[in-house]
């Protein structure tokens, strides 16, 4: 009989080894996906995890691709991870990412076309604030009236997107469109525009104030009270309120944060890679950076690797799309299936497996 | 100028019914998933699923019937997934159940290419005798499809259950403190498995009832965000059958209300409409929970491992 | 430009991985894709093109593809990437697409590139689009002509100058063979949810209208219309004949495959300049599908009738007098629209009794 014994404490081997042994798995069962498909699987595996690094064709172009695209998500998984660790499940981070774009965009072009250095700080702290705002809903909702905040928060993300589209037809739509949807493009305009601090290192705001982020959140966690009590919140609830913790202040600041962040990372999306708001600007971000979240097991230096692996295997999966002719939907079931081996070996880190029956202690 | 009159409110009951279906039918198996003690994210995931292997069985063997037996198999397979990661290795369940509709979004597409653009059998109208002749309510309430009375008997299935079995008590007690029960000698990880399985199946119900009546078509992508509705809806009911059913009949009702009132030119803002649905239900829940809701099963989401 | 000739340089003397595969074919084609080649409708179309190219050229030519690229911060990465990888000519097949698309332009002179939709040109960058509207007005004719309630419903997904243009010219042919139609019009703020595109369908129809013309994707109107019966549809970016005769008694086909073999030929050739494309039914962009018998032959041989006049240009849906919705003159008799003001129409023409969601 074969079970799980649990460590006395984790394993630094594993917390190490999981995920090589998780990508190793993930390429042999996807490896046999892409050859059901008709693709060769050595060509697949190579094309996801190497050619985005290492491909003399692509990788001058993708290398910095993979922190504009891990960029956003490092960000909103940063500020979820805090509540999450407090308990406080904001979901809507979507919503929140896309009222920052808005509210952000709307503060940059109430000055358009000023050039004053002061215009992209401000759309900043309008981007926070947007975001901050968005996520004050759920948090006041739930402090005043204990309604659940994951219900509000991802009800509040189709609203933002009713926003979005309305506003992309209407209040901030480019007057020099046409009359087609979407606002002026930030990219033309020097004093909004979100653009590599050196040039094609995709370093860009947004992914500066990402690694910010980490580092930030790291000291928070470990070195700060209140990151102590915040813990403490999420595991000991009872625990927390009798040390005297105000769990109506934890819930707060918490989703304040964290709808800051996400609303910071759609303000830096929107001025930077999208360059516009549009009908379609959200593309589920939000909704990604969970997954890297708990990918990262809520720890900041591993929401940075997870954010980072999560972007190889975008940008991988488009190559592997554009050069091998896959299917998109092949990619996001190699994704579901990487994500499935990364979570199932973690097992290994807190549990070893015994065979045999069980001593008698 | 606002003309309403050419709301005919009796169709528009029936339609309601038949658009909250498949949102009740997947929420109602998540809540007994929740019950349990176990989060389980992928609901939009197992519900496409559903929607695909439905309309594939149905079209090949002409049966619509099958093809919802079928769904509810192949979202419970998807589901049992889930269950080993998060049961037995104890994964999160959080992450896991993200990466389920990750994983039935792609399946489903690769599974559905020779499906697109080809019509299936559908359910016929039951038309129950004597009662769907009376009027006004005949043609609101008994001339529906059979599924539309399957997801309400469920209702009343999963309430009788939790409410008056023991094993529902057992599964309550599961959810509510996992030690508790594995020291009263219970199963604990056994009991979840089922409970999931259950979920993925009625979540596979609820997609093959978009693909097979309310759509009814496969088109990769078709169930369009019902999954996270329907997890909304769990919540919305504070993990109560009766209420799940009033959730899942509101947020149907307001999204067809506000359909038929934008057909019928009603002078109200069309982005206030379409955002309705969302607003509705979050007044709703505001104005419950103010009054004081029922929390979460105690145990929801921690993973339980047996030490001892 | 630099960049583009160090990587080519490198990949060449390498001859590693893709750049030598990729040396057999004469010309790469790619295309972005704004949904997942399934959806049946716009994506589906384009992708149909796409085929046609393959099956045209066969060796001589490859195709790429990638779908699903959403029109946010991911589309300006995938262009890139696919003019990385040695397409010679790229088709970036939504609106959305329009600046990443002149973004990537400009590193990539030696690339070709086609943006549907938009208005922004460069000299390697092609505009082209489907004079939809032509179709419109045949449909609004066959529904103003066939509709029993006078009512007809119209699906639209979001309020920009595609949309409105098609509500226009339906309405205006509608009303001219019915002085009585009118017209509800329910924004469904998607292209593409087939469950909402169904309820809506519904919700006209227990609003009496029994004509549906859907600016949405998916054939969920469709069947909708067809289980409750005695409700004409007609089909939206492709046939949809899997309805035909009833519901679907037409169709507005874009039928990309012409022009795309067309430009890739003249890349082959040489000859590809920069050009700015708006056809219709004459060069055969926009197809009407067959007309079936459900619908009565006089009216039938009238459509066809106006198909002609229009294919051959000697009619032009937007012909004054035509009123704005506010009443001020827009277009004089005789007088015919210009496409500046068609491609930016903000605006309903008189008669039809809403109001333009902001």
């Amino acid at each position: 009989m074969i079970r799980l014994e649990k460590r006395p404490q984790p394993s630094q081997l594993w917390t190490y080894l999981t995920p090589v042994l998780a990508v190793l798995l993930t390429m042999l069962v996807g490896g046999v996906l892409f050859a059901f498909l008709g693709a060769n699987p050595v060509e697949a595996i190579r094309t996801i995890f190497w050619d985005p690094l290492f491909n003399a064709q692509f990788a001058g172009f993708t290398r910095p691709q993979l922190l504009v695209k891990a960029g956003p998500l490092i960000l909103i998984a940063i500020g979820l991870s805090i509540g999450f660790r407090a308990g406080i499940w904001n979901i809507g981070a979507e919503g929140q990412y896309i009222m920052g774009a808005i509210c952000g965009a709307a503060a940059g072009l109430a000055f358009y076309p000023s050039e004053s250095f002061l215009i992209f700080p401000i759309m900043i702290v309008a981007g926070a604030l947007g975001g901050w705002a968005w996520a004050m809903i759920p948090a006041i909702l739930k402090t005043k009236f204990g309604t659940n905040e994951i219900l509000v928060s991802l009800m509040l993300v189709y609203v933002a997107e009713t926003i979005l589209g309305s506003v992309s037809t209407g209040l901030l739509r480019n007057p020099e469109g046409r009359g087609f949807p979407g606002s002026r493009n930030f990219k033309q305009w020097d004093a909004a525009h979100n653009s590599d601090l050196i040039a094609n290192t995709g370093m860009h705001w947004g992914v500066v104030f990402a690694f910010i982020a980490v580092i930030g959140a790291y000291v928070l966690l470990t070195r700060h009270m209140l990151g102590f009590n915040i813990r403490l919140t999420g595991e000991a609830p009872r625990a927390a309120r009798f040390s005297g913790v105000n769990p109506a202040r934890i819930i707060l600041i918490c989703l304040g944060l964290s709808g800051a962040l996400a609303g910071m990372a759609g303000l830096f999306e929107v001025t930077g890679p999208a360059g516009q708001v549009s009908i379609d600007f959200g593309s589920g971000y939000g909704f990604t950076a969970i997954i890297v979240a708990f990918l990262g097991r809520l720890n900041p230096i591993g929401i940075l690797l997870a954010g980072l692996l999560m972007a190889l295997t975008y940008i991988g999966g488009e190559l592997a799309q554009l050069m091998l002719g896959l299917p998109g939907a092949s990619i996001q079931l190699f994704q579901g299936m990487l994500l499935f081996f990364l979570l199932a070996m973690d097992v290994f880190t807190n549990f070893r497996l015994r065979i045999g029956k069980r001593e008698v202690a | 100028m606002m003309d309403l009159s050419s709301i005919n409110p009796i169709l528009l009951v029936a339609s309601i019914m038949v658009s909250a279906t498949p949102i009740l039918l997947a929420a109602i198996g998540e809540m007994v998933v929740e019950k349990s003690g176990v989060l389980n994210l992928g609901v939009e995931g197992m519900m496409i699923t559903g929607a695909v292997v439905g309309f594939a069985v149905a079209v090949n063997s002409t049966s619509p019937a099958l093809g919802f037996v079928a769904a509810a198999l192949a979202s419970a397979l998807l589901a049992l997934s889930f269950g080993l990661l998060t049961q037995f290795l104890l994964s999160n369940q959080v992450a896991t159940g993200l990466g389920l509709t990750l994983v039935g979004l792609g399946l489903s597409s690769l599974i559905g290419k020779p499906y697109e653009g080809m019509k299936s059998p559908t359910l016929p109208k039951l038309d129950i005798p004597l009662l769907s002749d009376l009027p006004v309510v005949g043609r609101m309430l008994f001339s529906h499809d059979l599924m539309v009375y399957f997801s309400l008997a469920l209702v009343v299935a999963v309430w009788a259950f939790l409410k008056h079995t023991r094993a529902g008590l057992i599964l309550r007690a599961v959810g509510e403190s996992h030690d508790s029960a594995h020291a009263l000698g219970y199963k604990v990880v056994m009991i979840r498995l089922m409970a999931i399985l259950f979920g993925g199946a009625c979540a596979g119900l609820g997609g093959a009832y978009l693909s097979l009546v309310r759509v009814p078509q496969w088109t990769e992508g078709m169930t369009a965000g019902a999954g996270w509705i329907a997890l909304a809806i769990v919540v919305f009911a504070s993990w109560r059958p009766g209420r799940v059913a009033i959730g899942a009949y509101l947020f149907g009702g307001v999204t067809v209300l506000q359909l038929n009132l934008q057909a019928a030119g009603a002078a109200v803002p069309v982005a206030l409409l379409s955002a309705s649905p969302y607003l509705v239900t979050i007044l709703v829940l505001v104005i419950i929970s103010a009054r004081g809701a029922h929390a979460a099963p105690a145990s929801l989401g921690r993973p339980f491992h047996a030490s001892s | 430009m630099h960049r583009r000739t160090l990587l080519s340089t490198a990949a060449l003397a390498l001859t590693l991985g893709f750049g030598s595969a990729a040396a057999a074919q004469d010309v790469t084609a790619g295309f972005i894709y704004v949904g997942p080649v399934g959806d049946g409708g716009w994506t589906y179309e384009h992708n149909k093109g796409r085929l046609a190219v393959e099956e045209h050229f066969g060796d001589k030519v490859k195709t790429i593809y990638q779908e699903s690229v959403p029109e946010g911060a991911d589309a300006e990465r995938a262009i890139t990437q696919m003019a990385l990888s040695g397409a010679d000519i790229i088709f970036t097949t939504s609106f959305g697409y329009m600046d990443p698309t002149i973004a990537v332009a400009e590193k990539f002179p030696n690339v070709k590139f086609e943006h549907a939709t938009g208005y922004k040109r460069a000299d390697n960058v092609s505009v082209y689009s489907a004079r939809f509207y032509e179709g419109r007005a045949i449909q609004g004719h066959i529904a103003g002509s066939m509709t029993k309630t006078n009512k007809i419903g119209y699906i639209a997904s979001y309020p920009i100058p595609e949309v409105i243009r098609g509500i226009n010219a339906a309405y205006i042919h509608a009303k001219k063979v019915n002085p009585d139609v009118e017209f509800s019009i329910i924004w469904a703020y998607t292209w593409f949810d087939p469950a909402k595109e169904a309820d809506a369908a519904r919700a006209l129809i227990e609003n009496g209208a029994d004509v549906i013309l859907q600016h949405t994707d998916s054939t969920a109107p469709q069947a909708a219309a067809a289980e409750a019966g005695n409700v004409i549809t007609f089909g939206q970016a492709s046939d949809m004949i899997e309805y035909a005769p009833t519901p679907r008694v037409s169709s507005i086909i874009d039928n990309w495959a012409p022009y795309y073999i067309d430009r890739v030929q003249a890349v082959m050739d040489g000859s590809w300049t920069s050009e700015d494309t708006w056809d219709g039914i004459g060069p055969g962009m926009v197809g009407i599908g067959e007309i079936t018998d459900a619908v009565p032959a006089e009216v039938k041989a009238e459509a066809l009738d106006l198909k002609a006049a229009i294919a051959a240009g000697d009619y032009h849906p937007f012909t004054g007098p035509i009123n704005k919705a506010d009443g001020s003159v827009w277009l004089a008799e005789g007088e015919v629209a210009d496409d500046g003001t068609l491609l930016g129409m903000d605006f309903y023409v008189e008669g039809i009794n809403a109001e333009i969601p902001q």
